[in-house]
Order: C-alpha cells, then sequence, then structure tokens
C-alpha cells in the first residue's frame, strides 16, 4: 500500500506507452457491445438529464451557473437515503426484497424525500448565498464565486458536520453503506444488450419528469412567469410578475429534479452516497446542458442522453481513462460548430 | 396559493425533519421496522478470510504454526530499568488512522503481556502520532531520537514517511522496525538499522499473478487499476507476471473516486474473462464489483491490500462474495484475537495487528536478553530468527525478510 517513486511510474508509463499506445483505438470492442453501452449510456445520460434541467432553468432565468447544484444532488442522495432509514431498513450490503408493490411504494416515498431535501436545500440556498447579492446588485463574477464557494461549504458540511450532527450515522469520509432495494436483473435483451429493470425504471421516470416539468414551464402560468423573467427581467416585473418568486420558483423545481435524480441514482449505483458523489456528476450534468443549448429544457435532456452515450462510446473506442475526455471533446467539438448548443440557447425566445 | 408557496416549501421541509427526528429510533429494532419484513437475499455475515500462504512464484507455503511464535511474556526473570521504551510511529490520528491503531493495538498486546510475566521489566510503549504525513513525520522524528529512554522503534507505518524520515534514524542508529511500510526501494537507501516486517509491494504481484495461473488455472485474466501510484505499479507487476493470461482487450483503467463503472463493466463482460484483478482500494472496488454483479459478470474477482478491509464487504455485501484478497499482512490466530479483543476494549485486530505483535515481541525478547542500548538492539535484531505468530523472522543483510511471504484471503 505504499506510493512508487516518481521514476518508476515514469519508467512504467514509458513502456507502457511504448508497449500498446496511450490511446487505443479498438473498434472491434465498440461494436462488439454497442448496444450494451447504448442502454448503459442512455441509463446514466437520463440521470444527466435531470441534473442539467437545474443548470438550465437557473442559467435561463439569471444567467448564473449555479456550480452549488451538484451538491444539491449530492444532499438529495442523502436525503432519500435518509428516509430510507427513517422507514426501518437498516444499511447493508445486501439487496432487500420487499416484493414490487411494496418496493415501488417505498422508492416514491424516498424519492419524493430525496426531492424534499434537494429542493428545500436549492432554495435555502438562493436565499442564503444569492439573494443577498442581488439585493446589492453583485457583478455576475460574484455570483460565481459563491457558487463555487457554497458547493465546498455545502460538500465539507456533509463531509464534517453531518457526522458530528447525527452520531456519525450520515456523512464522513467513507461512502454510506449502501440500502438496496432493488436487485438489478435483466427484463429483456435488444440486439444483444441486456436491458435491466432499473435500466427501465431510470429512463422512464427521467422521461416523465422531463416531459412534466416541460410541460409546467410551457403550459402553465407559473411557467410563463418563468419564461417572461428569462426572456426580459423588467418588462416581465412591469407586467406583474414577480421576479423573486419566479427565481425562487426555478430553484425549487432545478432542486426537485436534482432530488429525484438523485434516487435514480442510488438505485443504480447504490454506494454512490459519499459527500464528493455530486460534484463529478454535475459538472457532466453542466457539460449536458450546455451541450443541448444551456436555458434550454428541452437541450438539457438531448445533452444529457448524448453525453451519457458518447462518454461511454468513447470509452470502449479510446480506453476507459479517458472518459472525462471524452466528454468534454464532445463537447467542444459541438460547441465549433454550434456555439448555442445543439437546440440553440434562450429559454424564453423559443416559445414565447 | 401563490403567495404561500414559500412557506409551504419552508413547512414541507421541516414537517419532513420532524418526520425523519420522529421515525429515526425505529432502526434499533433488530433487523429495522420495514426491513425485517422482507427477507435478505443472502446473509450478511461475509467476512474476509485466510484462505493460503503462497511466495513470489505463487506456490503454497504452509502457514507459520503459530505454537512455535515467540512469546512475549519470556521466562518471567527478565530485569529491566523502568524508563525502557519501545516507540511506536505511525498515524493515530487523520483519514488513514485505522492502520495506525491496528499495528499500536498488537503491539500493546505483546507489550501487556511481557509486563504482566517480568516484574522486573516493565517496558513502556509510547506512541508517536504522524497521521501518516511525511512532513508531519519530519517533526515527529526529531522528538523520537531525542527521547534517550527510546531503545527502538517499531514504524514508521507508511512508506511516504519513511523514506521521508529513515534517514534521521539511520543516523541516531535506532532500530526501526516497520509493520506496514511495503514501498519495494526503502530498504535500498542502505539503512543498515531499517528492518521490514512483511514483504515488499514487488512481491506482492507476481505472487497474486502465479497463483492466479498455476493454482487457479485461470486463463485469461483482466486487469483494471485506479490512477494512484500503488494501483498503477501494482496493475503493472500483475499484468507482467501473468504474461500471456493477462487479456489487453478488457484491460482498464479508472479513477479514484469514480463510482459508475459501466464502460469498463460491459468491456470485462464481453471479453468473458476467467478473472479480473482489480489494483487498487475499497472505494473504487465495492461498488465495481457491486456493478459486475449486477450486469451478471461472475468471473472471479481478485484484489490486493488496499481492498483487504471490512469497509470492503460492508459495501458490497453479498457480490463481494468469493472475492479473493491479497495481503503481506498475516491473519490473526484465534488466541491472539482473543487477547487483542480484551486489551483494546473489544475491537477486533485487522490488518496489520499480528505484525504490530510479533515484531513488538522481537523488540521485548532482545530487552529481555539485556540489552540496554539502540546499537546493541539492532544487532539483536539483525541475527534474529524465530517464528512469530504470522511468519518466521529472519532479515537479509538489506533488511528484506529472507523469506517474503504473501496471505490469499478470501470472502465468505
Amino acid at each position: 500500500m505504499s506510493a512508487l517513486l516518481l521514476p518508476d511510474v515514469l519508467a512504467s508509463a514509458h513502456t507502457t506507452l511504448a508497449a500498446d499506445g496511450v490511446i487505443d483505438f479498438n473498434t472491434d470492442r465498440l461494436f462488439s457491445s454497442f448496444w450494451s453501452l447504448t442502454v448503459d449510456g442512455l441509463t446514466y445520460g437520463a440521470i444527466y438529464a435531470l441534473i442539467a434541467v437545474g443548470y438550465t432553468l437557473v442559467y435561463g432565468v439569471l444567467r448564473l451557473i449555479n456550480f452549488a447544484h451538484s451538491e444539491i444532488f449530492m444532499l438529495g442522495m442523502f436525503g432519500q437515503y435518509a428516509v430510507l432509514w427513517a422507514l426501518g431498513f437498516v444499511p447493508r450490503g445486501d439487496v432487500y426484497s420487499e416484493g414490487t408493490a411494496l418496493t415501488v411504494m417505498y422508492l416514491l416515498i424516498a424519492m419524493i424525500g430525496g426531492m424534499v431535501v434537494s429542493g428545500g436545500a436549492a432554495v435555502g440556498l438562493e436565499r442564503v448565498a444569492y439573494r443577498p447579492l442581488r439585493r446589492r446588485g453583485a457583478p455576475s463574477l460574484t455570483f460565481l464565486i459563491t457558487a463555487i464557494g457554497a458547493s465546498f461549504v455545502l460538500q465539507e458540511f456533509v463531509h464534517f458536520v453531518l457526522p458530528k450532527l447525527t452520531g456519525g450515522n450520515f456523512g464522513g469520509t467513507t461512502a454510506q453503506q449502501p440500502i438496496r432495494l432493488v436487485q438489478e436483473t435483466t427484463v429483456f435483451t435488444v440486439f444483444g444488450a441486456d436491458v435491466s429493470n432499473v435500466d427501465i425504471v431510470v429512463v422512464v421516470a427521467a422521461l416523465v419528469l422531463a416531459f412534466l416539468v416541460d410541460r409546467f414551464v410551457n403550459a402553465t402560468k407559473f411557467g410563463r412567469g418563468i419564461r417572461a423573467v428569462a426572456q426580459d427581467p423588467v418588462t416581465a416585473t412591469l407586467m406583474g410578475v414577480s421576479r423573486e418568486r419566479v427565481i425562487m420558483l426555478t430553484f425549487l423545481l432545478g432542486g426537485l429534479l436534482a432530488g429525484a435524480a438523485a434516487m435514480l441514482y442510488c438505485l443504480k449505483i447504490p454506494n454512490g452516497i459519499i459527500y464528493s458523489g455530486g460534484f463529478i456528476l454535475g459538472i457532466k450534468a453542466f457539460a449536458a446542458a450546455v451541450l443541448g443549448g444551456i436555458g434550454n429544457l428541452r437541450g438539457a435532456l438531448l445533452g444529457g442522453l448524448l453525453l451519457g452515450v458518447m462518454e461511454l462510446y468513447g470509452q470502449a473506442l479510446f480506453g476507459t481513462e479517458w472518459r472525462d475526455v471524452v466528454a468534454f471533446v464532445v463537447l467542444v467539438l459541438v460547441l465549433l460548430f454550434r456555439p448555442t448548443g445543439i437546440l440553440g440557447e434562450s429559454l424564453g425566445r423559443a416559445r414565447a | 396559493m401563490r403567495r404561500s408557496l414559500p412557506t409551504a416549501a419552508v413547512a414541507v421541509a421541516m414537517a419532513s425533519a420532524l418526520l425523519f427526528a420522529g421515525c429515526a429510533s425505529k432502526d434499533d429494532s433488530g433487523g429495522g421496522g420495514g426491513g425485517s419484513t422482507g427477507s435478505a437475499t443472502s446473509t450478511g455475515d461475509l467476512s474476509i478470510q485466510p484462505v493460503v500462504q503462497i511466495d513470489e512464484s505463487g506456490k503454497e507455503v504452509p502457514a507459520a504454526d503459530a505454537s512455535n511464535a515467540a512469546d512475549p511474556a519470556g521466562d518471567g526473570k527478565a530485569t529491566c530499568a523502568s524508563t525502557t521504551t519501545i516507540a511506536m510511529a505511525g498515524a493515530l490520528t487523520g483519514p488513514n488512522a485505522a492502520l495506525g491503531i491496528n499495528i499500536i493495538d498488537g503491539a500493546k498486546v505483546a507489550v501487556e503481556a511481557h509486563n504482566k510475566a517480568n516484574a522486573n521489566c516493565q517496558v513502556q510503549l509510547k506512541g508517536y502520532d504522524t497521521e501518516g504525513d511525511p512532513q508531519k513525520a519530519t517533526q515527529v522524528a526529531p522528538t523520537i531520537v531525542a527521547n534517550k529512554n527510546v531503545i527502538g522503534l517499531l514504524g514508521p507505518a507508511f512508506s511516504g514517511e519513511t523514506s521521508a524520515v529513515g534517514q534521521v534514524f539511520k543516523e541516531a542508529n535506532l532500530l526501526s522496525l516497520t509493520a506496514s511500510a511495503t514501498n519495494v526501494d526503502l530498504t535500498k537507501n542502505g539503512w543498515t538499522n531499517f528492518f521490514r516486517g512483511l514483504a515488499n509491494d514487488g512481491v506482492q504481484g507476481p505472487a497474486v499473478a502465479h497463483y492466479l495461473v498455476d493454482s487457479k488455472g485461470f486463463k485469461k485474466v483482466c486487469v483494471v487499476q485506479d490512477d494512484s501510484d500503488y494501483g498503477v505499479g501494482l496493475a503493472k507487476a500483475v499484468t507482467d507476471a501473468l504474461g500471456s493470461a493477462a487479456d489487453k482487450d478488457c484491460a482498464a483503467s479508472v479513477k479514484t473516486g469514480d463510482k459508475d463503472f459501466s464502460a469498463t463493466v460491459q468491456i470485462v463482460k464481453s471479453a468473458d474473462a476467467d478473472a479480473i484483478f482489480y489494483a487498487g482500494y475499497y472505494a473504487e472496488a465495492a461498488p465495481f464489483v457491486s456493478q459486475l454483479r449486477s450486469s451478471g459478470v461472475d468471473a472471479t474477482f481478485v484484489s490486493a491490500d488496499g481492498t483487504n478491509d471490512p469497509e470492503f464487504v460492508k459495501q458490497a455485501g453479498s457480490a463481494s462474495k468469493d472475492a479473493l484478497l491479497s495481503c503481506p499482512c498475516g491473519p490473526a490466530p484465534d488466541q491472539f484475537a482473543t487477547d487483542y479483543k480484551s486489551t483494546n476494549g473489544g475491537r477486533a485486530p485487522g490488518v496489520y495487528s499480528v505484525e504490530g505483535y510479533d515484531l513488538a515481541t522481537i523488540m521485548l525478547a532482545g530487552i529481555d536478553s539485556g540489552i540496554t542500548d539502540r546499537a546493541k538492539l539492532v544487532d539483536y535484531v539483525k541475527s534474529y530468527s524465530g517464528d512469530g505468530l504470522a511468519r518466521h523472522y529472519q532479515w537479509g543483510s538489506t533488511g528484506e525478510l529472507s523469506s517474503a511471504l504473501i496471505w490469499i484471503y478470501e470472502v465468505k
């Protein structure tokens, strides 16, 4: 369990480099498991998409990239975990088998719990961190730095403070011992790719939620408020739309979806509940939002699914160590040709 | 409705907080409220059990007979100054404290047994906390050297801190007997006072690789590494020793901190290998093995000392069943485990506890033989040859054990 010295690492890196090249170009590996990769990619993509909605909505309304959104998602993971705990589930490595009906009910309760925690945290964050800045008319750079700072504060809160508050049951340096309600099993096979129950639940739930949000923003009175503020805050205020309320609603909506995504993510990866667990996902989701066109709801969905799939194809093709690189190279390439993302930017402009 | 929205959000949050507080007491009731209504898919009492001891070429070596092990009590007639002190240096606080505590608690068992039997020789055991941090260790080392009562040192525990402060102990000619620093290069510094009580990293990789091919008969192994120095070095050693059994097409590397391994899982799955060797730590190994199993990959999961931790079983549950984990550390015999628990408030011995005990016993034997100065204790260890609980201890000229062995453990 010890560190090798630098010269050893360099020497070994050099031999690997000489032996089989740093970047593979393994097309066999890509095509032999193409459909399996697609299925998994869509599953992760769906989760990216739900988180991406939070970035996109806040950006659309405030022109603010809320970097603390990844921590809102992380809190959602702890929230749904705490709800399952409160329901009497004891953390253990093995799967509980409660029967379909009860499992669905527990999962729904957990999802709502995660959504409440995430939504509450998002609204709280807005109140504590962003509203005072807005009152004082702070420049947008200040918001950005505040977002990054808030992200660290929330992470370290779960890392160091939460275990003290909960007697060591939640938070801390190691991941939570999982509470697993669903055993992943193959339901059917498409082109040789196994589609599991978890994959189906995640993708369907994400699509339904994305559809609901889309309807909410595009077909309700509140949604019209959001679009109005996104399009022209001054005119919207003159027309009697409360900007503050719209902003809060936006954060709430993003938080709720992050909470739902947290539950779905934990369904797929039960060991992922850790204070640092939101960070990378958040960055990916942000990339997905930009890829689809930040500020654009449907763009977030498209961007998420696309990023999830491309990431897996890229790993099969170039080697698993290139994972994050692939995601961002795709992003850069798309932005070179469509600087505002695939579906274009504005939340309000499209369908005012 | 519109106006009550913020209030409603706060109310919901508060209500849920109340709900948590109200229901939280339920989890104490044995299997838990909701949990007890369902049945587990498999038993939850898996643990890491020793299977076999192997040498560098993967051949089985019978375990040392613990009944021949040196007894720290000695003959009960030893006399020494009551200030005689054995120092222990390692992480006693901080994120890696578990290892340091395992070692000092193991040594504590030996020292207590010794002091109980030898009324005229009460040896002190003093812990020096380095937090496992090389920088911190450079501040701690001089205080150890300056303490004239310290006759020998158990440690330093980690490789990084050892390489940072080894020279300090060398200059003071203070015995430095490590129970856990496994970096290969530590014994290449010409430190004549430094002895390693277990096999180094260069032994573990080849030993496991040969064991997988020769004893287990695996024809195709996927080597997956993380991005730590430890993982990269170990993966290279294993891949080299596996030779043609290591399949390059399914070799993969992951990042420390990753939790989702879908691409790696798909690559391994389509390779249809006999075994997967993971070079890295339990934090990633646990989700990795869970995801392998849920995707229907049933190849044997093999990993090394970075994964050999109860937390691995805790996190992965039944997915960790049958996983093979290697470690240069020896298993704790039953009697030792009992003594350890009674000395250390019910805690079970962990990785390197046995080494801590064995090495402390060797130093105590030296003290009992009448040694009162540091240089003589170094000479004593240099020519020492005897069995401990974990293995036979005898050192070559560089400070490496003359027979370096690896243990294979299995989760069952």
